[in-house]
């Protein structure tokens, strides 16, 4: 792999400052804050549906919820085109939803049922979709972050203008393969969008007492990546920086990071009680920064839409919900005979 | 007194090598650090400095002689005020030379060239099929370059595989045809590269990631299990990851406990992974060729001792052979050596001792390791009724440990004998010259596993 950039120079130095100036986000047409709104309410209920149901024993094993980070995923997603990627860890429920993965296989996969993504035998972090591009839902922290680096270098091996979206958390900011994935990415300039949804706790270790720079759009510094710190419960300036991002990698500029500064409503998994925090900063967080009613609010003050607009919204959604919450129901568990498919693929004579 | 100057070793696994060129005469002034000469193994030319100085005396072995041995004087350099004429013969009679290398040391890392005379028919070459004699890196840069030249998708990746021709050159000559785009140097990052490449092949690229040694490979397992290996079954069958990760596995030689291990175990439990441990060129060219193609990760672990190797392979225009099947490399019926990689070394070593007593073996080189090829084995136990697995790896939890407990459950009643391994010994690799030939297993100790099973 040759590097286009002559090696003693550094030619991106000014260009790749990182952006100190609070610069006017814009603002989402009528049409975008509607759209936006529906996917992130689809999100949330969802997600909710899954936790009620994993109180319910449907759901077995870890299950990571999403509840207040749909801001990052919804306004990502407006940045990406036709054949471009999108990896994430194990938090991936949301990502799934919003590359428009059919919910009915999403949740039939949460019960571990033959109608889910993966036929039941992924679960929860580990599902996929070759149609929709997108590559897991993977299960070891920061792995995504060096497979992901795979698929912006396979758009870089192929010559063509698409992006690889990698998703990964304050904690897998930590993992010793972001970095040589980071060298590698710029080294070569790789078309790589990393993503960092700071969402303030690897588990339960806030992220000041887990890391020396907790400013974590500066961890590419030592790699001449430019990077930007966004609003993560802002949709509209995610939108726009991931947009910028993109277009970024697709002028052959190589990788660029994104750290969202969001928030989990949720523990880290259904299993912990989250007593690392206080109740007032989760309150805090939802009454002043909520995502979706920062849309919400919106649309209602230009009257786009009106409160019975917004019911027939939720009317909709839930109707999603419960139609993937039965179908994950009634979906069959796996054929035993699943058990020993899909390791090895048959060879072709 | 005059020096003599010594053919060096270039790695610690070189045992001769060709005097290509002198760059200095008979009457020459070197000084410490003046190239004097080029060296040139199967590997790689080196230019080869002086290191003492003084008038050059006599130049003992003329420039173009091949097969010169490690050790051997190849040249005389004057102390001040000596006279040439004073050493006219110093050292170039035949017995002095042989006198000088045949420290117990060297001899002892002799391997014995792979036999010939004594291997079984293999069924899958056509009968009148020229053979060539190539090495084994040589075949396995073949199948490299024959698999890149048919399939733009594939790229081979790793430290120092592009300029530098590979560590081991393996990969020399790939760079020049291909170039940089699918002749990848990376940053030392195993861990990171692997990914990448897995990441890679998810989108349908078919990586070729090179190891320098499995032993770095350690940093990079994860992904070759958690992502490469599971991706396919954790999908339901939507994603395939099509690699191959490879590079040397296994002891080498005077290289220590970190670079020495043996991980032939460690991948052939995976499910989702194919596993291939070829001894032969021949194997090696099939097998690699056959890997590259697979729409599965597989490891491919070679031996940096088989390298330099030369075999015989078929010359034909597309030589591909089945994962999954071992080979018959000798026919018996006395007992059954089972082996692969560079313990067959050991193995061929032992049974043309065998042979001597009247006690005839038939030796399998296993080839794959996953899937195993339990079927031939088992037809050969059948036969001869006492089984002996021949592995470089620890003995716990061995490759030699899964085919005892596969043999028993299987042909029990066909065991006349206790099964027996000849395994490294369980001990990480010592470096002290001695110590290292007590680690590994040897011919002699296959031989008394023999005795022991045959009750001779």
């Amino acid at each position: 792999m040759v590097s286009k950039r002559a090696p003693a120079t550094v030619k991106k130095t000014a260009a790749k400052k990182k952006t100190t100036k609070k610069k006017a986000v814009p603002i989402f047409s009528k049409e975008q804050d509607l759209a936006a709104y529906r996917l992130m309410l689809g999100i949330r209920r969802f997600e909710e549906k899954a936790g009620q149901m994993y109180g319910m024993g449907l759901i077995g094993g870890f299950c990571h919820l999403y509840i207040g980070q749909e801001a990052v995923v919804v306004g990502v997603q407006t940045a990406v085109k036709e054949g471009d990627q999108v990896i994430t860890g194990y938090r991936d429920h949301g990502h799934m939803l919003a590359c428009d993965m059919d919910p009915k296989a999403v949740m039939a996969e949460l019960t571990g049922r033959e109608g889910g993504l993966s036929k039941g035998k992924g679960g929860s972090m580990h599902m996929f979709s070759r149609e929709k591009n997108f590559f897991g839902g993977h299960g070891i922290v920061g792995a995504q972050v060096s497979l992901g680096t795979g698929l912006a270098f396979s758009n870089h091996y192929r010559g063509n203008d698409n992006v690889a979206f990698i998703y990964f958390g304050d904690g897998a900011a930590n993992q010793g393969q972001v970095y040589e994935s980071f060298n590698m990415a710029e080294l070569w300039e790789l078309p790589a969008v990393y993503v960092i949804e700071n969402n303030q706790y690897a588990m339960g270790t806030a992220i000041s007492r887990a890391s020396a720079q907790t400013d974590l759009s500066k961890r590419g510094v030592s790699f001449n990546i430019p990077g930007e710190q966004v609003d993560g419960m802002d949709v509209c300036a995610v939108s726009d920086a991931a947009k910028r991002a993109a277009e970024w990698c697709r002028a052959g500029k190589g990788p660029f990071i994104l750290e969202m500064n969001t928030y989990r409503y949720r523990g880290h998994s259904m299993s912990d009680p989250a007593k690392y925090r206080a109740r007032d900063e989760v309150n805090k967080m939802r009454e002043e920064h909520d995502p979706i009613e920062q849309v919400k609010a919106r649309l209602l003050k230009s009257k786009a839409i009106d409160e019975a607009g917004l019911k027939e919204i939720d009317a909709e959604i839930r109707a999603m919900v419960t139609d993937a919450a039965n179908f994950a129901q009634e979906s069959r568990e796996p054929n035993p005979s699943e058990l020993w498919t899909d390791i090895t693929e048959e060879v072709q004579p | 007194m005059s020096i003599q100057i010594l053919m060096p070793a270039l790695s610690p696994t070189m045992e001769e090598g060709t005097l290509a060129k002198w760059y200095v005469k008979e009457g020459d002034e070197v000084r410490s650090g003046d190239i004097i000469a080029d060296i040139e193994t199967d590997k790689a030319t080196m230019e080869f400095e002086a290191v003492d100085e003084g008038v050059v005396g006599q130049l003992l072995v003329p420039e173009g002689t091949e097969g010169v041995l490690v050790n051997q004087p190849i040249a005389v350099i004057l102390a001040d005020g000596e006279d040439a004429s004073a050493h006219v013969n110093v050292a170039a009679t035949p017995s002095e030379t042989v006198e000088t290398v045949s420290n117990p040391e060297t001899v002892a890392v002799v391997v014995p060239s792979a036999p010939s005379a004594n291997l079984v028919s293999d069924p899958n070459i056509p009968d009148g099929t020229t053979m060539i004699s190539i090495t084994v890196r040589e075949a396995l840069r073949d199948a490299m370059a024959e698999e890149m030249r048919t399939d733009e998708n594939i790229f081979v990746m790793g430290e120092e595989v592009a300029e530098y021709h590979g560590a081991y050159k393996v990969t020399q000559g790939l760079l020049e045809e291909f170039g940089p785009r699918r002749v990848v140097d990376t940053p030392i990052t195993e861990h990171g590269f692997a990914g990448l490449a897995s990441g890679a092949a998810l989108t349908g690229l078919k990586p070729i990631v090179e190891f320098m040694t499995f032993n770095f490979a350690m940093q990079a397992i994860d992904h070759i299990i958690n992502s490469a290996a599971k991706m396919r079954y954790m999908s339901g069958g939507q994603m395939s990851c099509p690699i191959v990760f490879r590079g040397p596995n296994g002891p080498a030689s005077r290289v220590g406990a970190q670079h020495s291990q043996d991980y032939s175990s460690w991948y052939a439990q995976i499910p989702g992974l194919k596993v291939v441990a070829p001894y032969s060129a021949a194997d090696a060219k099939g097998l690699l060729k056959a890997a590259i193609r697979d729409p599965n990760p597989v490891v491919f672990l070679e031996n940096e001792i088989l390298y330099g190797k030369s075999f015989e392979v078929p010359d034909v225009d597309d030589w591909v052979l089945p994962i999954g099947k071992a080979s018959v490399l000798r026919g018996g019926t006395d007992v059954t050596i089972v082996s692969f990689s560079q313990g067959l070394t050991y193995a061929l070593e032992a049974a043309s001792k065998l042979a001597e007593e009247g006690i005839e073996a038939e030796v399998i080189d296993l080839r794959s390791l996953r899937p195993l090829d339990t079927e031939t084995i088992i037809t050969s136990v059948m036969k001869t009724n006492r089984l002996v697995v021949v592995e470089e790896t620890w003995p716990i939890c061995g490759i030699a440990s899964e085919i005892a407990a596969q043999v028993q459950e299987k042909a029990f009643d066909y065991l006349d004998a206790p099964i027996m391994r000849v395994s490294g010994k369980d001990v990480p690799m010592p470096y002290a010259a001695n110590l290292e030939k007590l680690a590994l297993p040897t011919a002699t100790e296959v031989v008394a596993a023999v005795h022991s099973v045959t009750y001779r």
